[in-house]
């Protein structure tokens, strides 16, 4: 099908598109890449009387990686996340999880900020923010505010974005140790079922395989990125080793309440997200299963 | 109330400036305005790979960009990529019997050739580029076989048809 007709504004800088936005936010979407909008567009699932483009607004494209923090700019792509080296070195991985996302035709034209604005809950990048304990940076004529992951998402596709708000960047705290994101969709490329990124710092000062600090995150559990606040508690303080990372996959499994869907039971979305928390956090943590057959 | 607009871009080495509404979408300016149907249309919300092109070098689908968005884009699309006779791995999907019907062939193709300029091993082009790509004919088989061939070629010979 083709899109419902909208008019289409693409101002030249900013202060255009947060004007345009101030104008007509309540009837206006924002394109980034156009890989979740388009197909939207072209099922006339929406069908917004405007389309406002901050394609030609500098700055929006740039990776600015400094020694704790780490600012993405909206209109960057999965792709050009994959191809940053110094960014591969700080945040692994966020460059897995931009990995996992569609296929390369579509890391090609996807955004950050598009991908997390839309706030799909089974999307890899919402969830990645939320274990990051990121930040956005939504910009409108009236000022600009950061808001922190935690208070982003509000629900499936939901966020606290405001109709004349543009998310311009995203800022990622450089993780403490390693981070990691594994997910399991039923073919590459699909919409993964459920997906889990995680930091793991046992390296630190409490001793040694001691976890200073951990963060969990899952995608596909829930209407918006889920933390895994019990499990976390359960890992902190104490040496990292198969049975404590199984204590806490078990309080993952057990603490999530997915719903069931044409996709999976909730049960099997529950048993998967212990499974990949254990599996990640194996790997973070330079443990072996011998049971594990997994490559992960 | 939408207003039509004039864009530019650049299809095959030839600049073009097409007037368009903005909910047109760029693989319809392709084959509407433009004439380049080898670019084909499958399911318009970015799972089948039909319409891929390579646009500012980089293998994109055309039904999920609107044509305003594709302002000063350079393009390719499959009917640049060969002259008289087949780009190395047009011929390796006829020599492999890599198609059946055809309709999801020109994207593949288009892909294929963004992901060997991209320095993809033939294992990498089909995990990644050829997994954008649905084929309900062949299963696959023979399209696998056609990139290990074709990757054969391009080592030996470069892209040059």
């Amino acid at each position: 099908m083709k899109p419902a007709p909208f008019d289409y504004l693409d101002p030249p800088d900013l202060d255009g598109v947060l004007a345009a936005l101030a104008e007509h936010g309540d009837d206006a979407l924002v394109i980034g890449g156009g890989q979740s909008l388009v197909p939207l567009l072209n099922l006339r699932l929406a069908r917004p009387e405007i389309v406002v483009d901050p394609r030609r607004v500098a700055g929006l494209d740039t990776i600015t990686v400094g020694p704790d923090r780490v600012d993405i700019g909206a209109r960057v792509t999965a792709s050009e996340l994959l191809e940053h080296a110094a960014l591969a070195t700080a945040m692994p991985g966020l460059l897995e999880a931009a990995a996992d996302i569609g296929h390369v035709q579509i890391r090609n034209r996807t955004t950050v900020g598009g991908s997390i604005a839309h706030a799909d809950p089974a999307a890899e990048l919402p969830a990645a923010l939320v274990a990051l304990d990121g930040t956005v940076v939504l910009r409108s004529a009236s000022g600009e505010r950061v808001v922190a992951a935690a208070d982003f998402f509000e629900g499936a596709f939901l966020t606290t974005r405001r109709p004349d708000e543009l998310l311009t960047a995203v800022r990622l705290p450089v993780p403490a140790g390693r981070s990691g994101w594994l997910e399991q969709a039923r073919r590459p490329g699909d919409f993964a079922l459920v997906g889990v990124f995680a930091t793991l710092d046992a390296d630190g000062a409490g001793g040694p395989d001691v976890v200073a600090s951990v963060t969990i995150a899952l995608s596909g559990v829930g209407s918006r990125p889920v933390r895994a606040t019990e499990a976390e508690g359960l890992l902190i303080g104490r040496p990292i080793s198969t049975a404590t990372i199984d204590a806490a996959a078990a309080a993952v499994s057990g603490g999530v309440d997915p719903t069931d869907d044409v996709h999976a039971t909730g049960r099997h979305r529950a048993a998967l997200a212990g499974a990949l928390t254990a599996r990640l956090l194996t790997r973070l943590a330079g443990l072996t299963r011998q049971t594990d057959g997994s490559r992960a | 109330m939408t207003r039509r607009r004039s864009i530019d871009l650049f299809v095959n080495g030839t600049h073009q400036s097409v007037e368009v509404d903005p909910r047109t979408l760029l693989s319809d300016v392709l084959r509407h305005d433009l004439g380049l149907t080898g670019t084909h249309v499958g399911c318009e919300q970015g799972a089948c790979g039909a319409c891929t092109i390579i646009a500012d070098g980089r293998a994109i689908r055309s039904c999920l960009v609107l044509a305003p968005q594709a302002e000063g884009m350079t393009i390719e699309t499959i009917e640049s990529l060969h002259g008289e006779s087949l780009h190395p791995v047009q011929q390796a999907l006829a020599d492999e019997h890599g198609l059946q019907c055809g309709f999801c062939t020109s994207g593949i193709v288009v892909s294929l050739v963004a992901a060997s300029r991209a320095g993809a091993s033939a294992d990498e082009a089909i995990d990644t580029a050829l997994g954008g790509h649905l084929c309900r004919c062949t299963g696959y088989v023979n399209i696998r076989a056609a990139v290990h061939s074709a990757w054969i070629r391009l080592a030996e010979h470069g892209d040059e048809p």
